[in-house]
């Protein structure tokens, strides 16, 4: 017997809110940032099940996308991360407050 | 048989997923989250798409990884220092809500009826299918990605090295140690000044 659906979907809405849980929770913007790969690829996931629910590859397609657009994500969050360590600045988010209103 | 490769990839991703948001240090979070990724990649394997999983193996494990562990190493793999300003509940409440959206959504899920999966042949989620359907159906999509990747190159490439506070040349360093030299002699007449009048017309003259 192969896992049906749902329980992909559970599984992929298990991780996404474990990864906006990380996201809410952790000040150190690397580990936002990790926590940010985890709920893009529960996302992956949720797209790929569908995908093979419904028999067509628009999905993968999708998937595929959504990898593209996660590493110009992480290479501009991880060259931020980059210029904060070499202005000196702290890499905390609670301490990042310059547009804070 | 398919089952339990289901479950046991099942539990090694959320028990990797919690390790990423929960271990202190990013350089374990980050390898924590290469064993997230490859259990996702068996995952899509049970789900017939073999060309996204080894994409998956490829450019996250292989690509975007490699990045993160580069900077985590040139970063340093420093914790959080202190308790930040958050008041004491917010954590508490962050993790109820996360608990609450995960149990509404699973509860959903397994009330909802998705009918039969499809009948696939044997070439679905191979290189064939999915490249032939992004040169043509989804070939803008495809170019706006190549777009946006080359645009976060160069984004990267001003961030890494156009952050540089520009270094003084010589003549500078002179007229900067001269104006500073000035403003130390102006700021110690003033406090002279200060001193030499009664507190209440200084604190008045201020």
């Amino acid at each position: 017997m192969s896992p049906e659906l749902p329980f992909f979907l559970a599984l992929s809405a298990i991780l996404f809110t474990i990864g906006l849980t990380g996201v809410l929770l952790r000040r150190s913007p690397l580990t936002i940032l990790l926590s940010l790969e985890i709920m893009l690829n529960s996302v992956n996931l949720t797209l790929v099940a569908f995908s093979r629910q419904v028999g067509g590859s628009d999905g993968q397609v999708f998937a595929l996308i959504v990898m593209g657009i996660a590493a110009a994500e992480v290479v501009v969050g991880l060259g931020l991360v980059v210029a904060m360590t070499r202005r000196e600045m702290v890499l905390d988010t609670d301490e990042l407050r310059t547009l804070n209103g | 048989m398919s089952l339990v490769v289901f479950f046991i990839a099942a539990i090694a991703a959320i028990a990797s997923a919690v390790a990423v948001v929960a271990q202190r240090n990013p350089f374990v979070s980050a390898l924590a989250l290469l064993g997230n990724l490859a259990s996702l990649a068996a995952l899509m394997l049970l789900l017939e798409a073999q060309f996204v999983a080894a994409a998956q193996i490829i450019v996250y494990a292989g690509a975007i990884m490699v990045m993160f562990l580069f900077v985590i190493a040139y970063v340093g793999p420093k914790s959080e220092i202190g308790a930040g300003d958050r008041k004491p509940w917010q954590p508490v409440l962050a993790i109820v809500a996360g608990i609450l959206i995960a149990v509404q959504v699973v509860v959903v899920v397994f009330g909802a009826s998705f009918g039969e999966a499809a009948a696939v042949d044997a070439t679905y989620g191979g290189p064939g299918a999915i490249g032939a359907a992004l040169v043509t159906d989804y070939l803008l999509a495809f170019e706006v990605v190549s777009v946006v990747l080359f645009l976060a190159a160069v984004a990267g490439v001003v961030f890494g090295t156009g952050a540089r506070p520009r270094r003084l040349t010589a003549d500078e360093v002179l007229v900067k140690e001269g104006e500073s030299a000035e403003a130390r002699r102006r700021a110690a007449s003033r406090a002279l000044i200060d001193a030499a009048r009664p507190a209440r017309t200084g604190e008045a003259g201020r």
